[in-house]
């Protein structure tokens, strides 16, 4: 790692200040980001750790019955703590990495970061949620914007995501075999004005929702509906552990097991 | 009865203590007062000219001690080769020279370009961005059969071409074979590749150079299997220092695989380093930089051919393979796809008629040498495949088609140069088929189908050459290196024993089961024996642990040392006892007169030994012999293995839902520790078949990098499995009949798994012949969709 | 430098490190807590886990000042008070649950986090909580059974002694 000063803000508005610095950079639990400073792949001046911000920690009920999730929650307790208010969620949560990883990784973290097989988009763009920062909100049809691109400036930091609750939601990750992120990830949302589809680990643009099936699903939610939708491989991404036309094929069955569970 | 000590126990592990409590003593545990530390700058293209280098900036940045680049090492010898090989023509193989530090050229990525020195690793580090390297790109030469045309790039320009031998074994007149084949009543052919695969020790390798002025001495502390070969290999090749001054300590080894039997430029860095210093100098492998200078394993491409008569008697076996050894020849590199390869096609099986062919190719890649199994499971894989698309062919049972050709006489001189000493392979059979229950996989078939999955059964044999070897067979076979081991068993005055061995223990459980047979031997408690190994200023010349050798060859050693101990012990009761030396006994630990109730206990023996008052004339005191063990034969373990697996149709997802596993390994020390190795080898012949693939891109660039990439089998992607050695022949010439066991998983594997997921596609109607390792899900879905 | 003081194994510690020192290195190198390893460089081997505030983390993966002020838990603390094997390590060696050692340390603070909120895991329970912890040597089988064992259930019908 390149040298770099470290700062661990208690608030929000210290924390901001702190990332004012040039090329500070925020670190939330650093599960991505401090096996990329080893490979000297990045070199901030400064670290500014989100991990001791009360505001950004926890999982709260909102009146609307939406949770609000501080963005420097960890995996682990949003696991814990949205079992039985978000089942999917809480199940992909905690399938992330592995649970050394759950207890330091956090939301605000993966979503800022946007891994293009990275669980936790798939959860916001699926869920239609909404990205709270210190000075706005974005929803997250807006906020993903291609591999490892969002809508966040510079110095802006995520402190909360609403997430709506659906009828019915469910996450199906098929494994990439070696980093356990997903090789393809489907979060299917069914909510009382339609269905929400978004598929991570599979397009070279990151996160993305499937239109198509949203449109055949909500014209029948069942299976079946899903049975002449083909995915075109040519976005999509090929390496060794599997081809375009794999991962276009993974996104149709993954799909289609996350409409079973649902029903 | 299971025994509770001595041979045949399952006695738990003494080094277990430490490991569990965090006192283990790991090489990167050491550290050496003083010590700096170096970062390698590394080559991030697969094979370029170096127009220049320039360390001046480097070498003025905070910290650093010195920097230096190939030529620092003008004078000093390459990383030698272990092992000669004589091509087909009679000709010795192409041997480029492989320098410490590139010189001239960069011909992998990960090919040690300077090595910079600094008080910190981070100070190390920040100097070598500072080099300022000119290189000029070459193509890549990546694909091995294109590397062996003519006008191919060259790896070496020094070189004639790409190809470090073209090697044949077995019948020389291919009219004879051609003619074999155009007889047959019927012939399998398979085309497949063995994928290149990277130990992953979870220890990375670690050398600790540090030289004495005042009494000219060094000491190498490295994460090797073998302390006296880096020595002797260092001192005698590379450094030219007399091997008296130079102490290499092996420590704690987190384990091994092969990847660290070899001699690294690493080690030969750190100690030319320390005295250029005067400093000690450290170096500490990251993960990523041990996927890139690790030896890597396997690689071959491969096509085998099978001929069978009108009756499925196999009548003739060629196979014409493309090895790849890398950018250069690491130790044993050139003896794995040869000698430790062509010399298992026979398999268990008593075909014929045998020929080899293996082309050996340098490629800008990282250098290939052994990993667990060497060249064995390569040999297996072909074999068994082949064998069992023939079974599928002619719509035979795949285990009566393998029966029917077993060896049934021993010994058995085989075509491809070996003599099997003994074995049951019918009976391993029997044992696999009660212990897989391979009579209810019908119905677990069913089960699975009904869940909309497929199941298949995948059976294989395997014969392994191991205890290596010979000394004088090797050596006519172009190794550079005898292959005896050593060990001294020094009987302290109280009758407590210290064991100087020269195999290694990197978790084999040595300081365990190593007592067990000398505790047995006199009759005394195992904890009265301690093995010591890992240091030569403190063992005998040993050759260390590989090939599943140690028990085999160095365990022979100790018993040989063990019986002197006993010989002269005996001399000294019969003087205590007044008794004939002929008529003296030891048992339980207590020396007796034969026919009498006279006894004198080992204590009082070995005491006596030491303080000599009352003592034979003619006998020296003291009480400690060594014994050097150079075996007659290769031992011969062979299994039978069993693999059930689901595939999902819709995802092509291979599940291992049984794996059973029966192995003769003749004698059995302990058989916990024996159980745990064939576990372990299972683990990673599962993960080189479903998971583990080193891949490179057309330009040279490591694809499979970093844990990221190249998937490690994870306790959630293997199953428990069932293991069976009660099939047991012992090996008839050394003196525990042991055959060795470090290896048989991994070689035994591999096929049983591809079979099994031939077998259920096939069972789903699917007509797949072959998939290539590893099974991947995207290519179970892609030949299920072809 | 910035001063870090923690509790390490009950005992109060603390030492100059720069912003980059990675927890890991901080018990290795300022503590000689060498037990704790090191096997990779992407968070994925699990040599590393040790316990923060009762939590499994990998301490090659997180910052010495983020430890600032924690308990943190090292193999060299599990043991009884009397020296000798706690329950599980008892049950590692029980069962042959390591072979060369490295992941060991590692695999046992897991398995501890693991039976503090699971007191009785399935095999499966058990598997995928080993995700994050690499074995080379053993295959898993020993591994699994020992913790098995070490949650109280009858292991004797599992394959193998």
């Amino acid at each position: 790692m390149y040298s770099f000063e470290f700062e661990k803000p208690s608030t929000i508005a210290d924390a901001v200040a702190a990332l004012g610095a040039e090329d500070a950079q925020a670190l939330g639990g650093g599960q991505t980001l401090i096996p990329t400073l080893k490979q000297r792949l990045a070199a901030p001046t400064t670290l500014v750790s989100l991990s001791s911000i009360p505001e950004m920690q926890g999982v709260c009920v909102e009146d609307d019955g939406s949770l609000a999730i501080g963005g420097a929650t960890t995996h682990a307790t949003v696991a814990a703590e949205t079992a039985d208010k978000y089942a999917a969620l809480s199940d992909l949560a905690g399938h992330i990495g592995d649970p050394a990883v759950r207890n330091r990784g956090t939301i605000g973290g993966s979503l800022a970061n946007n891994d293009p097989a990275a669980c936790y988009p798939a959860a916001a763009l699926g869920s239609g949620a909404t990205i709270i920062t210190n000075n706005r909100s974005v929803s997250a049809d807006d906020f993903f914007q291609g591999m490892f691109t969002t809508a966040l400036d510079e110095g802006e930091i995520i402190t909360t995501v609403h997430f709506p609750i659906p009828q019915a939601a469910s996450y199906q990750k098929f494994l990439q075999p070696a980093s356990r992120f997903a090789l393809v990830g489907v979060f299917l949302a069914r909510f009382a004005d339609g269905v929400r589809v978004a598929v991570t680990g599979a397009s070279e643009d990151g996160v993305f929702r499937w239109s198509e099936a949203e449109e055949a699903l909500n014209k029948e939610f069942r299976p079946d509906a899903l049975m002449d939708l083909k995915i075109n491989p040519m976005n999509m991404i090929g390496d060794l552990h599997g081809s375009k036309e794999y991962r276009a094929h993974l996104v149709g069955v993954m799909t289609k097991r996350a409409v079973e569970a649902c029903i | 009865m299971p025994k509770d000590s001595g041979i045949g126990a399952s006695s738990k592990r003494r080094e277990d203590v430490r490991f569990l409590t965090g006192a283990g003593n790991y090489t990167d545990d050491i550290n050496v007062h003083g010590q700096a530390y170096v970062h390698f700058l590394r080559s991030d293209i697969a094979h370029g000219r170096i127009k220049s280098i320039d360390t001046s900036a480097a070498e003025g940045m905070p910290g650093v001690v010195k920097v230096f680049t190939g030529k620092d090492f003008e004078g000093v010898g390459g990383m030698p080769c272990g092992w000669e090989v004589t091509d087909k023509h009679g000709a010795p193989m192409q041997e480029p020279p492989h320098p410490i530090l590139a010189q001239g050229k960069v011909r992998h990525v990960g090919d040690p370009i300077a090595a910079v020195v600094a008080d910190s690793l981070e100070q190390a580090r920040d100097a070598a961005e500072a080099i300022d390297l000119d290189i000029e790109e070459l193509p890549a030469v990546m694909n091995m059969k294109a590397a062996a045309q003519d006008g191919s790039t060259l790896v070496h320009d020094d070189l004639k071409n790409n190809i470090c031998y073209d090697w044949q074994l077995g019948e020389t007149d291919d009219a004879k074979v051609d003619e074999v084949f155009a007889n047959a009543a019927h012939v399998t052919t398979l085309d497949l590749v063995n994928n290149r695969l990277v130990a992953n020790p979870m220890e990375p390798r670690v050398a600790v150079g540090e030289y004495k002025r005042g009494t000219d001495e060094y000491t190498l502390f490295t994460t090797s299997q073998n302390p006296h070969v880096i020595r002797l290999l260092m001192c005698a090749f590379v450094l030219g220092l007399p091997e008296h001054k130079v102490r290499v300590v092996a420590p704690d080894v987190g384990g091994g695989f092969g990847t660290k039997i070899f001699h690294y430029a690493e080690e030969a860095f750190c100690t030319f380093a320390a005295k250029a210093c005067n400093r000690p100098v450290k170096w500490t492998s990251s993960r990523s930089e041990a996927f890139m200078s690790d030896a890597h394993g396997r690689d071959h491409v491969s096509k085998i051919e099978l001929a069978l008569d009108a009756d499925n008697n196999f009548i003739g076996l060629r196979t014409n393979t493309y090895a790849n050894l890398g950018a250069y020849l690491s130790t044993f590199s050139s003896s794995v796809p040869t000698w430790l390869h062509g010399t298992l096609m026979a398999g268990n099986y008593k075909t014929p008629v045998i020929q080899v062919n293996v082309k050996a190719m340098f490629t800008n890649t990282v250098p290939v040498d052994a990993y667990r199994g060497a060249g064995r499971p390569e040999a297996t894989y072909q074999l068994e495949r082949v064998v069992d698309k023939a079974a599928r062919e002619l719509g035979v049972d795949p285990i009566a088609l393998r029966r029917q050709n077993f060896v049934t006489q021993f010994p058995y001189d085989t075509p491809v140069a070996l003599t099997y000493d003994t074995g049951d392979y019918n009976g391993t059979m029997d044992k696999l088929e009660a212990a897989a229950d391979l009579a209810g996989f019908a119905a677990r078939r069913a089960k699975s189908e009904a869940n909309g999955k497929l199941r298949g059964l995948g059976i294989n044999c395997y014969i392994e050459a191991c205890g290596i070897a010979p000394s004088n067979i090797v050596g006519m076979l172009g190794a550079r290196a005898g292959l005896y081991d050593a060990a001294t068993v020094r009987v302290n005055a109280t009758g407590s024993i210290s064991v100087m061995v020269g195999a290694h223990s990197h978790g084999q459980g040595h300081e365990t089961a190593f007592p067990q047979v000398v505790a047995d031997m006199i009759g005394i408690d195992e904890s009265m024996v301690e093995i010591v190994h890992g240091d030569t200023s403190k063992i005998p010349f040993g050759m260390g642990t590989y090939g599943s050798r140690s028990l085999a060859v160095c365990g022979s050693a100790m018993v040989k040392a063990t019986e002197k101990v006993i010989e002269k012990a005996k001399k000294i009761a019969a003087h205590l006892l007044e008794a004939s030396e002929a008529d003296i006994e030891l048992k339980d630990g207590q020396f007796s007169v034969a026919g009498t109730d006279k006894s004198v206990a080992w204590g009082d023996v070995t005491l006596t030994a030491y303080v000599p008052h009352n003592y034979p004339l003619e006998v020296e005191p003291g009480l400690e012999e060594t014994a050097f063990y150079d075996p007659a034969n290769f031992t011969f373990p062979a299994g039978a293995y069993a693999c059930e697996v689901e595939v999902d149709p819709e995802t092509g997802q291979v599940t291992i839902e049984a794996f059973t596993a029966a192995d003769d390994f003749g004698n059995i020390i302990n058989p916990m520790i024996v159980d745990g190795q064939v576990h372990g080898g299972i683990g990673q012949g599962i993960g080189q078949a479903l998971l583990e693939n080193c891949a490179y891109d057309e330009n040279g660039q490591l694809l499979s990098a970093s844990f990221m990439d190249y998937a490690m089998p994870r306790a959630d992607d293997l199953p428990f499995y069932e293991v069976d050695h009660s099939s047991q022949t012992p090996c008839t010439h050394n003196p525990l009949g042991v055959k060795g066991c470090g290896e048989a998983g991994a070689i035994g594997s591999p096929p049983a798994v591809v079979n099994a997921v031939i077998d259920a596609l096939n069972s789903g109607g699917k007509a797949v012949d072959h998939i290539d390792m590893p099974v991947s899900p995207s290519r179970v879905w892609a030949a299920m969709n072809s | 430098m910035t001063q870090v003081s923690m509790t390490v194994n009950g005992k109060s510690v603390s030492g100059d490190v720069e912003g980059r020192t990675l927890l890991s290195s901080f018990l290795r190198e300022h503590l000689s807590l060498t037990g704790t390893h090191v096997g990779c460089d992407t968070a994925q081997c699990g040599a590393c886990v040790v316990h923060v505030n009762g939590e499994a983390v990998k301490s090659c993966n997180m910052l010495a000042l983020e430890a600032n002020g924690a308990d943190v838990g090292t193999i060299e603390g599990q043991a009884n008070a009397d020296g000798s094997l706690n329950v599980i390590q008892q049950a590692f060696q029980d069962h042959h649950g390591l072979q060369c050692g490295f992941c060991t340390p590692g695999m046992v603070m897991s398995a501890a986090a693991l039976l503090k909120e699971n007191p009785r895991p399935t095999e499966s329970e058990i598997r995928k909580y080993l995700e994050g912890n690499l074995c080379r040597c053993t295959g898993y089988h020993n591994i699994v059974k020992a913790i098995m064992a070490a949650s109280g259930q009858d292991v004797s019908s599992i394959a193998a002694e």
